[in-house]
């Protein structure tokens, strides 16, 4: 049997191979005759073959019929078997397999070695590899070899302590007894692995964090001796001593003095030396440098060193190596929390690296750049990262449009700017823009009244460029659709009028629903506002045309939209203005998203047969004033009118809250009829009236009088509708006890911002005199952050011929109703 | 400030696990640093080292060094050093044809990492003499020795050159007297 062939020798074979299959095919011969190398049991060549395995692992072959190979090797006397058995047992065995187990005796056996070598391919292994089974059975043997006075295997102990540390934590306390000197070595190896054996139990347990508090004094010596030693050429770094064990102390000195005053400031001293003094020219400098920043800014250190800290970190942002810019906007990022104002002074620096080359710079620079915009350099930043955003990479501009958004709403100077950016980014990334940024900026633009002419004239003109970009598409159909009229009216305040006529617009709005380039959300906006144009544009025969010619369309949800439009031109025109009515201003109960009040959908479309009637915003002055009247101050209430009543005789039963303003375009709010009756006489779908509610659920809340004067008495009675515990349903209940019916009797509530109110229809609007009957009315109350209720009620009536109007507030919300 | 633990989708997620149970010491345990890994490769992508310092799956360990192939090697010639990788920070560094790249975790001094990396270049480099690539391919054994007498378990083992070249020269003695005696060649 010919010697098998060396290592070095395959080798060399194999890279001559010239394709894949040549290479394999003298794998596959070679580990033919490895594999009955191995039946033969031949220990002389065992280590040769084993080698030769190794190599072909790495080229990516199996090679697992080795391992056990590989344990024959660790069980034999010769060191270089025990090299490369052990070799092989950290590249071919880990824990998964059941194999690893039969290492353990070998293992302590050469732990026990007399060859320190040996010893340390032991503690090697066992520290890479070792599993918490072989780390309980060996964790004597390794603590035993933590307390040698042999500097070569203390240091190996002390790293294999590490490991079994992580493996098995419960293990940490039997290490305790040996830590008790480490730190006087002088030996450099066994001083770092030391701080790394004394780190790794610092942060697992708060018990051993405070018991070796008293090492700090101790550990700064140590670091002073590293900085203030003069050359060593054996640990020397470019002109620094030892940068790993001064950047492993400084880590370690981080951790003691996280919570603790007088840690703390035992290192004040050290820190401020080494920031000041470190050679910053080379990257071992910048090394340590960084990590006493980050030691710094994570103890509690006094605000002098922390400053001197952030201007460290300024200026690696201006050095020329990006390694340490990129590593100068991490730290930043993770200190702009805490540290606000000394950060914000490096911010025309951080802003210039969004111009840098580097990918990973870059996004670092767009983050701490978005993190520092505040209400007073909103203005400058926003200019710079708006031209970001134009040059950007495809891979920022999603995040970077985002954070533009939310920047902007949060530090808005004024509204037109706040149009203005929202335009920038719309019209430069528009197709970046994310898809729940559509109902924000809708919202948003609702919201900003005076400014509606101009936006809609603005996002006018930025269709006739381009139709690609489909968030601009869905918000510019949107508006035009809710304030076409103001686009044709040739009037604006904030820029030169455009003059359309009504066709155009039209024809914009149909060539959006043909191209190519919209989708099918794209084109329901245009259709839906295609259709609200009808009531503010004249030329309604052109869009009835339109409507009809899609209500056979293939698209499901166009086809589904045309019917119902239809359907509105033809048996229900006369709900048809109402409906296509201008939209409320959208509040939001949170200033982080819609509320479920205002849209699930993008447009926000009132559908049939259920809506809520808006009062119009023509008169959107006289409602502040009423608004802010009734609750005074801050808290604008949210008013919610009742809900308009399925009758096949008027437009809507309308009752609006706010009474006598007149709607335009709306039919003539016609009082609820007089229904002498405290029986509600219209019932809507799905909002049920009091005798359908649970009982069961009001048996818990007392009633209350909310008011009581003049003879007029009103108490609520509460339930629950179970559907929503956030929802209290009241019920009113109104008498009257004078000798003169009340006529005209109108009850308006007003509830705090965090509220929101809706009110049903009266059962009348009569209280009949002597307490013969009552108007009983009902008010849901939706309170999702559990506040305490309140509540300013407005009444208004006829007695006796002349007018009476009176205002008051109800604090007397029993618990139960709000809880 | 620094918190965070690492999100259970990679290699950290079975480093925690194979970690046993969390002690409930309510201490920040999101400081962990070490070196999750040590891979070298060529320009073309061939692997010529890999040592883990974690537990992780052969298949598991195949599509981390195909992650990093195509990472490092599609990097722009004048970008960082450093790549966010998953929850890993990536350091890697280019001597002649061959590419050294560690994995960290986050916590980690990254610009030390260089110096780790730099480190053992030197120290391949003092043993075996104006090292190139084709030393390592036909010493591989003997870039993982070097290796493991200055790493171990992800962590700086031995912090001096010195100690480090004469641990290795005294451990090759021991290797040639053991063989002397069998007469036959190492391997």
């Amino acid at each position: 049997m010919p010697a098998p062939i060396r290592l070095r020798e395959l080798i060399r074979t194999i890279r001559t191979a010239r394709t894949q299959a040549e290479e394999r095919e003298m794998i596959q011969k070679e580990c033919a005759a490895i594999r009955s190398s191995f039946r033969e049991e031949d220990n002389t060549y065992r280590c040769r073959n084993v080698a030769k395995l190794l190599y072909m692992h790495m080229l990516g072959y199996p090679a697992h019929f080795g391992q056990l190979e590989c344990l024959k090797l660790i069980a034999s006397q010769k060191f270089t078997d025990k090299r490369i058995g052990y070799l092989g047992a950290m590249l071919l065995l880990d824990e998964r397999q059941d194999v690893h187990l039969l290492m353990t005796n070998c293992i302590k056996n050469d732990l026990n070695h007399s060859t320190q070598y040996v010893q340390g391919l032991a503690l090697c292994t066992l520290g890479c590899m070792g599993s918490s089974e072989m780390c309980r059975d060996l964790a004597g043997e390794v603590e035993k070899l933590l307390k040698t006075s042999n500097s070569y295997l203390r240091k190996k102990a002390a790293l294999c302590a590490v490991h079994v540390i992580r493996k098995v934590p419960e293990l940490m306390e039997m290490f305790l007894p040996a830590t008790k000197n480490l730190l006087s070595e002088k030996n450099h190896g066994v001083l770092h692995t030391s701080v790394v054996l004394l780190t790794e139990m610092c942060e697992r347990s708060p018990d051993m964090l405070s018991h070796f508090r008293k090492l700090v004094p101790q550990l700064v010596r140590i670091l002073k001796n590293l900085i203030m030693s003069g050359y060593s050429p054996e640990h020397d770094v470019s002109g620094i001593s030892d940068p790993f064990l001064q950047v492993r102390i400084l880590r370690l000195l981080r951790i003691l003095g996280r919570s603790d005053d007088d840690s703390s400031e035992a290192m004040n001293d050290i820190l401020a030396q080494v920031a000041t003094n470190t050679e910053t020219s080379k990257n071992v400098g910048n090394a340590i440098l960084y990590e006493t920043v980050l030691t710094i800014m994570d103890i509690k250190s006094e605000s002098g060193l922390r400053v001197l800290a952030i201007n460290i970190l300024g200026r690696f942002l201006l050095n020329n190596d990006k390694n340490i810019r990129y590593v100068a906007l991490t730290s930043l990022l993770k200190t702009v929390q805490t540290d606000h104002n000394a950060v914000q002074r490096h911010r025309s620096t951080i802003v210039d690296c969004l111009k840098d080359l580097d990918v990973s710079i870059k996004r670092r620079a767009m983050e701490l750049s978005f993190a520092l915009v505040n209400g007073n350099n909103i203005r400058g930043m926003m200019k710079e990262l708006l031209y970001f955003l134009d040059s950007c990479d495809p891979e920022f501009k999603a995040d970077c449009a985002s954070g533009v958004f939310l920047a902007a709403e949060k530090y808005a100077p004024s509204k037109r700017w706040h149009i203005d950016t929202i335009m920038r980014v719309l019209t430069t990334a528009g197709s970046y823009v994310r898809d729940d940024s559509v109902p924000n900026l809708i919202q948003l633009i609702t919201n900003s009244v005076e400014m509606h002419a101009y936006t809609v004239q603005r996002l006018y003109k930025a269709l006739l460029d381009d139709i690609s970009q489909q968030p601009l598409v869905q918000v510019a159909s949107w508006c035009i659709g809710e304030y076409g009229d103001l686009l044709v009216s040739g009037q604006c305040e904030e820029e030169e009028p455009i003059q359309v006529t009504e066709d155009e617009v039209l024809d914009v709005l149909e060539g959006l629903l043909v191209s190519n380039l919209s989708t099918p959300v794209t084109r329901g906006y245009s259709l839906t506002a295609i259709m609200k144009l009808s009531t503010r544009f004249s030329s309604v025969n052109r869009i009835k045309k339109v409507v009809s010619i899609y209500g056979s369309s293939i698209d499901v949800e166009l086809q589904q939209r045309a019917v119902e439009y239809n359907a509105l031109f033809k048996k229900y025109d006369h709900m048809r203005p109402a409906l296509l009515e201008r939209m409320p201003i959208m509040e939001k109960t949170a200033s982080n998203g819609p509320t479920e009040i205002v849209q699930t959908n993008g447009e926000t479309e009132p559908s049939m047969g259920e809506s809520k009637h808006p009062p119009p915003i023509g008169q959107p002055a006289n409602q502040a004033n009423d608004l802010l009247d009734l609750l005074g101050g801050n808290d604008v209430p949210v008013i919610q009118t009742t809900m308009p009543t399925k009758t096949a005789s008027s437009g809507g039963e309308l009752l609006d809250l706010l009474g006598d303003l007149s709607l335009s375009g709306g039919p003539a709010p016609a009082p609820a009829p007089s229904v002498p009756t405290s029986q509600p006489t219209f019932l809507l779908d799905g909002i049920s009236s009091q005798p359908l509610f649970n009982d069961i659920a009001a048996a818990g809340i007392p009633p209350m009088t909310a008011y009581n004067k003049n003879g007029l008495k009103i108490d609520f009675t509460f339930e629950r509708a179970n559907p929503n515990p956030n929802i209290a349903v009241i019920t009113i209940h109104a008498s009257n006890s004078t000798e003169a019916d009340m006529t005209d009797f109108v009850f308006q509530a007003a509830v705090p911002k965090t509220f929101q109110l809706q009110l049903l229809s009266p059962s009348s609007n009569v209280v009949p005199a002597l307490n013969q009957g009552t108007v009983t009315q009902v008010i849901r109350v939706l309170n999702p952050q559990k506040q305490q209720l309140r509540m300013r009620v407005k009444l208004t009536y006829t007695h006796k011929g002349s007018a009476f109007q009176d205002l008051s507030e109800v604090n007397n919300f029993p618990p139960q109703s709000w809880q | 400030m620094i918190s965070g633990k690492s999100n259970n989708v990679s290699i950290s997620s079975q480093l925690l696990m194979s970690l046993g149970p969390h002690s409930d010491c309510g201490c920040v345990r999101s400081q962990r640093t070490m070196i999750h890994f040590i891979l070298l490769f060529s320009r073309q992508g061939k692997l010529r080292l890999q040592k883990w310092y974690t537990t992780i799956a052969d298949r598991e360990k195949k599509k981390v060094i195909r992650d990093m192939l195509m990472l490092v090697l599609a990097r722009p010639p004048r970008s960082s050093n450093f790549i966010q990788w998953r929850d890993l920070k990536i350091v890697y560094k280019r001597y002649a044809s061959l590419y050294f790249c560690a994995g960290l975790e986050n916590q980690d001094n990254e610009l030390l990492a260089l110096e780790v990396l730099h480190r053992y270049v030197e120290l391949l480099d003092k043993y075996f003499g104006n090292v190139c690539e084709l030393d390592i391919i036909f010493n591989f054994e003997k870039a993982y020795f070097i290796l493991d007498e200055f790493l171990m378990g992800g962590e700086v083992l031995e912090t001096s050159k010195v100690a480090v070249g004469g641990c290795l020269e005294d451990a090759d003695t021991l290797q040639e007297t053991m063989d002397e005696y069998m007469n036959k060649p190492a391997y």
